[in-house]
């Protein structure tokens, strides 16, 4: 490190010029090492939000695409926005009683910009974790009113109490890098959201929960990798610092319990439903990533394969349960994989935390603490998002209406379809749509000893 | 004249198409089509949720022709496409009132050869 530290300086030394008045110390270059990767880590947070939009597109119906689109770019604008303005100073200006933070609003009197860089990626995480439950028939506007609350005063405050110097950080609770205030809060609100919303029209019927299948799985499992990609920053920029140790074992253990989840959860699918099932697979990986999150930088690295282990098949049960059983409608499973997994995940720093942990002989006391903060942020989260969500309901409902669900969000909300217009025969100037080309062209490539074309079609 | 209208697998539509040119029937109509018979259809699973294809794909081919080409044509498609499993489709044979050819307004015989 001292070695490395040395040949910078004495790089910097040669290429500075004279503007740079004041020689870089060891100190200097640190800082700007721990800068570079603080910010490689925003912006791996920042690309999760392709992944999160796919996935959600991926996992729904194909006249809803531009909805779901649209609600992940607004929130991810809206979080920047409101954040800078509101939510950084909640988050972390000085505490007041611990409950929450009452200065530092438009960044007034700080200086780290860098940090509040990567905060404010994060509280937009938080937020765009409601779209994909409630997908296929919000009303993009109740949406947006609901974002606004999460990113500018619900995630704030419960970042205060963990990460800003708030009383449940003061109970030795430990969340590294989000497993609880960004997970568990968002899916806290996915679900009251949808309790609130109801099930999408034709998600059950006779009491039993019908298949609804995505319509473009292929996309959804490229946004879990790019969400796996990025969440190598999501934890791995939590130290906050380019540090030789902590970074390479908090990516380790990350890349660890992902994997083990998906082991997990395809074995547990086989089990259960004699299938290795697809889509429940990709949500295991989600799923082992959430539980990782809260105690990447504290547990070893077999710690995080059985974390992993233990989310894939927490999962899979999870979705099952809260969809058949509670009849709760959530598309893309985002309650099941950030929220029942980010419970297990900050539990799971309380008995595998190589210090403090259960199973290390650390004693209760740190589970005793992580599970009071689960019940804090539980509580808090559903107090505020129900009552905002009571109190907007009286006005107006927040669920499109029926025509508009069954005719897809996309052409009633947005004006337009996501991959065709059906009625471009009708417009004077365009060619009639020459029915059944797709059937032509696969016909004709037949006869090329092109066999595969309808071979496929056989085979839904 | 007659309307041999047939219901096949996909897979098996290549071969037919062979043997007829090969006998020299050119002219049909394909189009995709969905259906049921005696054969069950498959259970899919989403997300732990059990849903049914209860239709399954096939090839509907359709050639209007000369009453006595009939027999040899349904032999053809016998031929081509029977696996001895069920699924395998039906044949369908209709009379034909009348034919014009759009072009040139010819009728009858003429109109499809």
């Amino acid at each position: 490190m001292i070695k490395k530290v040395t040949v910078l300086l004495l790089l910097s030394l040669v290429i500075s010029t004279s503007a740079f008045a004041a020689a870089p110390t060891a100190q200097s270059v640190q800082a700007s090492v721990d800068s570079m990767w603080v910010m490689i880590a925003a912006f791996l947070v920042f690309f999760m939000h392709a992944g999160f939009a796919m996935v959600e597109t991926g996992f729904t119906r194909a006249k809803n695409a531009l909805n779901i689109l649209m609600k992940n770019f607004l929130t991810v604008s809206i979080a920047a926005v409101l954040y800078f303005l509101l939510g950084f100073g909640l988050m972390f200006g000085s505490t007041a009683g611990g409950i929450v933070g009452i200065d530092s609003f438009i960044l007034s009197g700080r200086e780290d910009i860098g940090f509040f860089l990567f905060q404010s990626v994060f509280a937009a995480t938080c937020a765009t974790i409601i779209s994909g439950a409630v997908a296929e028939r919000m009303k993009l506007k109740s949406y947006i009113l609901l974002t606004i609350v999460m990113t500018g005063l619900i995630y704030p405050v419960v970042g205060h109490w963990v990460w800003g110097g708030g009383w449940i950080s003061e109970l030795g609770f430990v969340d590294f890098a989000g497993s609880t205030v960004v997970h568990l809060t968002g899916a806290v609100g996915a679900l009251i959201t949808v309790l609130f919303l109801g099930s999408r029209i034709g998600k059950y019927s006779k009491g039993k929960a019908n298949a609804i299948p995505g319509h473009n799985i292929p996309l959804g499992a490229l946004g879990v990798f790019i969400l796996w990609f990025g969440w190598f920053g999501f934890n791995g920029g939590s130290s906050l610092a380019a540090d030789p140790q902590l970074v390479p074992h908090v990516i380790t253990t990350t890349l660890f319990s992902a994997s083990a989840a998906i082991l997990s959860s395809a074995l547990y699918t086989l089990l259960r439903f004699k299938r290795v099932d697809p889509s429940l697979t990709l949500n295991g990986a989600l799923g082992g990533l959430v539980g990782i999150t809260a105690g990447c930088a504290n547990v070893s690295l077999t710690g995080s394969l059985i974390i992993g282990l233990i989310a894939g098949v927490i999962l899979v049960e999870a979705v099952t349960i809260l969809d058949s059983k509670f009849k709760i409608d959530d598309p893309v499973g985002a309650i099941a994989v950030h929220g029942i997994c980010g419970i297990w995940g900050t539990a799971a720093v309380g008995l595998f935390d190589v210090q403090n942990g259960l199973l290390y002989g650390g004693g209760a006391s740190l589970l005793a603490a992580q599970t009071l903060g689960i019940a804090a942020v539980i509580l808090w989260t559903t107090v505020t998002v129900g009552g905002f969500l009571f109190i907007v309901t009286r006005f107006s409902s927040i669920r499109v209406s029926r025509e508009e669900e069954l005719s897809g969000l996309d052409f009633t909300e947005h004006g337009s379809n996501a991959y065709e217009l059906k009625d471009t025969v009708l417009e004077s100037n365009a060619a009639p749509s020459p029915f059944g080309t797709d059937l032509v062209e696969r016909l004709n490539s037949i006869g090329n000893g092109n066999v595969s074309n309808v071979d496929q079609r056989n085979t839904i | 004249m007659k309307k041999v209208e047939a219901i096949i697998r996909a897979e098996a539509f290549i071969s037919l198409r062979e043997a007829l040119s090969h006998r020299g029937f050119g002219g049909l109509t394909v189009s995709e089509a969905a259906g049921c018979g005696k054969q069950k259809g498959k259970q899919g699973i989403f997300r732990g949720n059990k849903f049914e294809i209860n239709l399954v794909p096939r090839v509907k081919v359709e050639m209007v022709v000369d009453d006595d080409q009939v027999e040899g044509i349904i032999g053809l498609i016998v031929d081509q496409c029977s696996t001895e499993t069920i699924g395998d489709g039906k044949i369908f044979i209709y009379p034909v009132e009348e034919v014009v050819r759009i072009r040139t307004g010819e009728r009858g015989k003429e109109a499809v050869l």
